[in-house]
């Protein structure tokens, strides 16, 4: 089937890009191509990845100057004339070659509040939620968040702003502001309220646009920009 | 800055961006309405001195920009220049006394 012609990011924030050829293989995903400079041509190549599957959000990279999940980002669909070009995630700083530190992407989930705060212990009974009612088909639409940061790399408004809390964290407290469960919005709204939060977005939907799980943080964003608004007309923020 | 004060200037530029809608909209029909015999400053002057109504909406929206124009230049220095301490927002707390001021002045210039 020929080959590939690859170029992948060596180095930290400064370094280049250094050539390889890749043998083309049938159903090849873009992961499979670094795994094979890593495994052929190059074992000092650095990169991140664990369950190959697109579950666990950890091998997002930059393709051919787009943010994406590589394990299922068949090669097929994305190299320009059999070539690839194939860098770490924008906005983290990059530890080596294809990993990025993504400690801020994660601090910022706990920033604005990213955990369930429930009221019921092991002793009570289980909330019953209808599948069907208004709120949680709201959550369904964002809960399979993986974590892959393609989002926070695909923005604007992150590279804009470093203290923005970015699509994915934003999404993650909308799941939880629209969980009847949960007992802490007036204090998560408070949390992604203003210039580090959900009013900074310039609605971009570049994270809409690339989220490998086809969710759209900026509907969620959008729905807590109302009720940001709602609490601070009301007097409670 | 409180996060709460940042959520009432986003509740104010979005606000006062649907007056302008309107105002605009209003102003830019005028505009084709009037010219179309030509334009003259007598003719203008004709229609607005004197003219309540034409005081009342240009006042909206002269208040109407100083308003929103200062919330917009505030998210732009901050993204695109990287002002983002008090002195960026005392500066535009300025610019937009100084939109206010010089609309006022001139709604009243065409009034009176």
């Amino acid at each position: 089937m020929g080959t590939l012609k690859v170029r992948i990011w060596r180095g930290t924030e400064s370094g280049d890009f250094q050539a390889f050829e890749v043998p083309r293989e049938e159903s090849q995903t873009v992961l499979d191509v670094v795994t094979y400079v890593q495994r052929h041509l190059d074992p000092a190549l650095a990169y991140r990845f664990a369950c190959r599957v697109g579950m666990c959000g950890s091998c997002a990279m930059t393709v051919n100057g787009q943010s994406r999940w590589t394990c299922r980002t068949h090669v097929s669909k994305v190299a320009e004339d059999g070539r690839l070009e194939i860098a770490p995630l924008h906005n983290l700083p990059v530890i080596r070659d294809l990993v990025t530190d993504m400690s801020e992407f994660f601090d910022k989930w706990a920033k604005v509040q990213g955990r369930f705060i429930g009221t019921r212990t092991r002793h009570d009974e289980f909330e019953s939620v209808s599948p069907a009612s208004a709120d949680r088909q709201q959550v369904d639409a964002a809960i399979e968040c993986i974590g892959c940061g393609v989002c926070y790399s695909a923005c604007d408004v992150v590279s804009w702003n470093p203290d923005y809390a970015g699509p994915a964290a934003l999404n993650r407290a909308w799941t939880l502001v629209k969980d009847v469960r949960d007992a802490a919005t007036l204090e998560r709204l408070r949390a992604v309220a203003g210039d580090a939060g959900a009013n900074a977005c310039h609605t971009h939907m570049s994270c809409t646009d690339r989220c490998p799980k086809q969710i759209s943080p900026t509907a969620g964003i959008a729905g807590l920009k109302r009720e940001i608004a709602k609490a601070a007309l009301k007097g409670k923020l | 800055m409180s996060a709460r004060t940042q959520v009432f200037l986003w509740i104010g530029q979005r606000a006062s961006a649907a007056v302008l809608a309107l105002c605009v909209l209003v102003h830019l029909c005028t505009i084709v309405y009037a010219v179309r015999g030509g334009l003259s400053a007598a003719e203008i002057l004709a229609r607005t001195q004197g003219n309540v109504a034409w005081l009342a909406f240009y006042t909206v929206f002269v208040f109407a920009v100083a308003v929103h124009v200062p919330i917009g230049l505030r998210a732009i220095l901050s993204e695109w220049v990287g002002w983002r301490d008090g002195s960026r927002d005392l500066a535009l707390w300025v610019f937009g006394a100084v939109l206010a001021v010089m609309g006022i002045r001139a709604v009243f210039g065409v009034f009176g």
